[in-house]
């Protein structure tokens, strides 16, 4: 195999493919986890930013990464991470929000729309009548809710 | 004694590491399963700005001890967290207002250090501020849900409060070390935080119908290495692991 000169378009199009350990229909990129790539002749660096202080998924995202970039033929990794600016679910795409209510997840609210107060509608039939169960759900990043429309539970996306 | 920021960096990092052990004591055991997720996600996050703190201490200091071997190798006397946060897990009641006790301080003390002249204790106090502020309406809807609930989570609410309140005061407490941090733009004024954490607790306990505690004599010592009986016990089984199979990894 002739070795080339990987890219930073390139590597953040493997980067896209590797998804979150916990949320399996976002990738890391999805997330704003990947914060900045950049290439230097064979030498790659790839500044990354955790989700929540503790989340142990950052452990297995880091590993997921140094793996992948040896499959793609990456000799000099430089993994970097960077707490500032610190991470926030305003960096998540529509369409990823959208990935995840499909998947019965209610998305994070959008600080574009001011709707700090509102509860996340039901992901199942998108009802708002929805309440608070817990402020902590399954993981770090989400909250606990009930619909109160199709009495369906579900985990709602933190904003943050 | 250690260099100052190393010392002041053990004291960030020490209060998170040992509340984040102390909460996790109720994996398995918490009153509710939604509460046994609260507790332990809130001790992850602790656990999270534990390290972000102890690694950037152990770089400071240069002695070669990393997040892992300031945590699991050093002894009570070498631990510098508030006494607050090693003080048992007890009743609910009793974990609920050592979370609102230091949640409160935690919150104003990570405010004031965004704006810390050391770039890397800003960049941490930042990104911890975000998981604070949810741990703090966390513990301050508790406190009124208990103290203001039943006769009997009330009694037991109050207790706690009076039980717990000779610890606060070292919150507040400035020795050489905190003058010489904020003299350096560094570190927090903790006597500046008072007013803050006071007004915050007289507003929660007037909705939670409990009083504010009148005792004036405080407990100190934690920040200088002087513990209670408690925190030996907590490391015991903390360390046990380490101590037993040095440098075990999985």
């Amino acid at each position: 195999m002739v070795a080339t000169c990987p890219t930073a378009t390139g590597v953040w199009g493997w980067l896209a493919k590797i998804a979150d350990p916990e949320i399996p229909v976002l990738s890391i990129t999805d997330l704003g986890i990947v914060r900045d790539v950049q290439v230097n002749e064979d030498e790659v660096t790839i500044t990354i930013t955790p989700t929540y202080s503790g989340c142990p998924a950052m452990d297995a995202i880091a590993e997921e990464i140094r793996r992948s970039a040896k499959e793609h033929g990456i000799e000099h990794l430089h993994l970097v991470t960077e707490l500032s600016p610190p991470w926030t679910t305003d960096w998540m795409s529509d369409a990823a929000r959208q990935r995840l209510r499909d998947y019965g997840i209610a998305p994070p609210a959008s600080s574009l729309v001011q709707i700090e107060a509102a509860k996340p509608a039901c992901p199942r039939c998108g009802s708002v009548e929805t309440r608070l169960v817990s402020r902590f759900g399954s993981t770090p990043c989400k909250a606990h809710y009930q619909c109160l429309s199709c009495l369906e539970p579900f985990d709602a996306f933190k904003r943050h | 004694m250690a260099a100052p920021l190393v010392e002041y960096l053990l004291r960030l990092g020490d209060n998170c590491l040992i509340l984040s052990q102390r909460l996790s004591e109720w994996c398995g055991h918490g009153p509710v399963l939604e509460e046994d997720i609260a507790l332990t996600n809130i001790a992850l996050d602790l656990l999270g700005h534990a390290r972000f703190w102890l690694s950037y201490a152990g770089e400071v200091e240069g002695a070669g001890r990393d997040e892992d071997k300031l945590a699991f190798l050093r002894d009570a006397g070498e631990f510098r967290n508030v006494l607050l946060v090693e003080q048992p897990n007890g009743d609910y009641a009793m974990t609920t207002a050592r979370q609102f006790y230091f949640d409160t301080w935690h919150f104003h003390l990570l405010s004031a250090l965004q704006q810390s002249t050391d770039s890397r204790i800003a960049a941490i106090a930042q990104k911890a501020l975000k998981e604070v502020t949810y741990h703090l309406e966390r513990s301050t809807d508790w406190i009124m849900r208990l103290g203001d609930g039943t006769e009997e989570s009330h009694r037991r609410m109050q207790h706690a409060v009076d039980d717990l309140w000779m610890y606060t005061g070292e919150l507040f407490e400035m020795d050489d070390i905190d003058a010489e941090m904020l003299r350096r733009g560094v570190g927090a004024d903790l006597e500046a935080l008072r007013p803050k954490w006071t007004e915050h607790l007289q507003k929660t306990f007037a909705k939670a119908t409990l009083e504010v505690p009148p005792g004036k004599w405080m407990q100190r010592g934690g920040k200088r290495g002087v513990h209670t009986e408690k925190l030996g016990y907590l490391l015991a089984e903390m360390q046990f692991l380490q101590r037993a199979y040095p440098g075990a990894q999985w």
